[in-house]
């Protein structure tokens, strides 16, 4: 089971990004292997239509949950209509490693 | 001058049916036009009449202000009533809807999330896997609390104006309040 967790850099104790199209980076992070990947986001800087190529990418590794800051009125629909679990955690000081730590309750 | 856009409205759970025949022997469903019930006007009869919320919470659920939801309302009863009298099917179809899941809020870690297996019911917390869920307080939403957003800017490529970015609102859609032309993400 693949998770896709949006962060402000590549490390480990990076903080979660608040924003979903316009995240720094993405983490994939795997519940049975527990690998970690870390993709930069290619639509960082777009002027518009951002969450969908991110959306994309996380598409392209099978994610099933989606853990961010917020979602935009555009990506909810869409996650919605791919069965994608969206989770919002509304603390812009939580780290990338303490999310993987909760994930493996 | 043209109307103003309406909002769209939104929907928690599509329903299960296209609609209803009606039965018996004075029933000819070929003669009659079935009554058009829109889906907006579904979801504020199972808001208000099953899951029994008072029209201002339901109108926050539904991202639409409280007079129209009303209105909402009161259109989907009548064309529920001129079904039942007239003897008409009932469609329910179209209407300016997006469709949103349940939300469910964590007490554990304070995370948010939806449930995309709407069957199944939600017992535990995807993130911490407590058991201390409960659905999602839609009060929070009427409030309005702009605090706690991304800070994010729209620029004006004419002008040079900026301001914060709105979450949910596409930059294109901004106007510029100086020169009126349309913003963009900085």
């Amino acid at each position: 089971m693949k998770v896709a967790i949006t962060s402000t850099g590549n490390k480990e104790d990076s903080t979660i990004d608040q924003r979903f199209g316009r995240c720094a980076y993405l983490v994939i992070y795997d519940t049975v292997s527990k690998s970690v990947e870390y993709i930069p986001n290619p639509g960082k800087d777009a002027e518009e239509d951002a969450g969908p190529v991110c959306i994309q990418l996380a598409a392209s590794r099978n994610v099933i949950k989606i853990i961010s800051g917020e979602f935009g009125i555009k990506i909810k629909a869409l996650l919605d209509s791919m069965k994608v679990q969206m989770i919002m955690l509304k603390d812009p000081d939580i780290k990338i490693n303490e999310i993987i730590e909760m994930l493996n309750h | 001058m043209s109307p103003r856009i309406k909002r769209i409205r939104k929907v928690l759970n599509p329903p299960p049916i296209k609609g209803f025949k009606p039965y018996g022997p004075e029933t000819n469903n070929t003669q009659n036009e079935p009554v058009v019930l829109l889906y907006e006007e579904y979801e504020a009869l199972r808001l208000c009449d099953y899951d029994m919320y008072n029209h201002y919470y339901a109108s926050g659920i539904m991202n639409v202000s409280r007079p129209t939801f009303t209105r909402i309302y009161a259109s989907a009863r009548q064309k529920v009533a001129r079904a039942f009298v007239e003897g008409r099917q009932i469609a329910i179809e179209g209407g300016k809807v997006y469709f949103d899941s349940d939300w469910y809020h964590c007490e554990k870690c304070h995370c948010d999330f939806n449930n995309p297996a709407k069957e199944l019911q939600v017992e535990m917390c995807p993130l911490c896997g407590s058991k201390e869920v409960k659905d999602y307080d839609y009060t929070y939403e009427i409030e309005e609390n702009t605090e706690n957003r991304p800070f994010d800017t729209c620029i004006c490529p004419n002008c040079g104006f900026e301001q914060p970015h709105k979450s949910g609102k596409p930059c294109r859609q901004e106007e510029c309040p100086k020169c009126h032309s349309r913003m963009m993400r900085k």
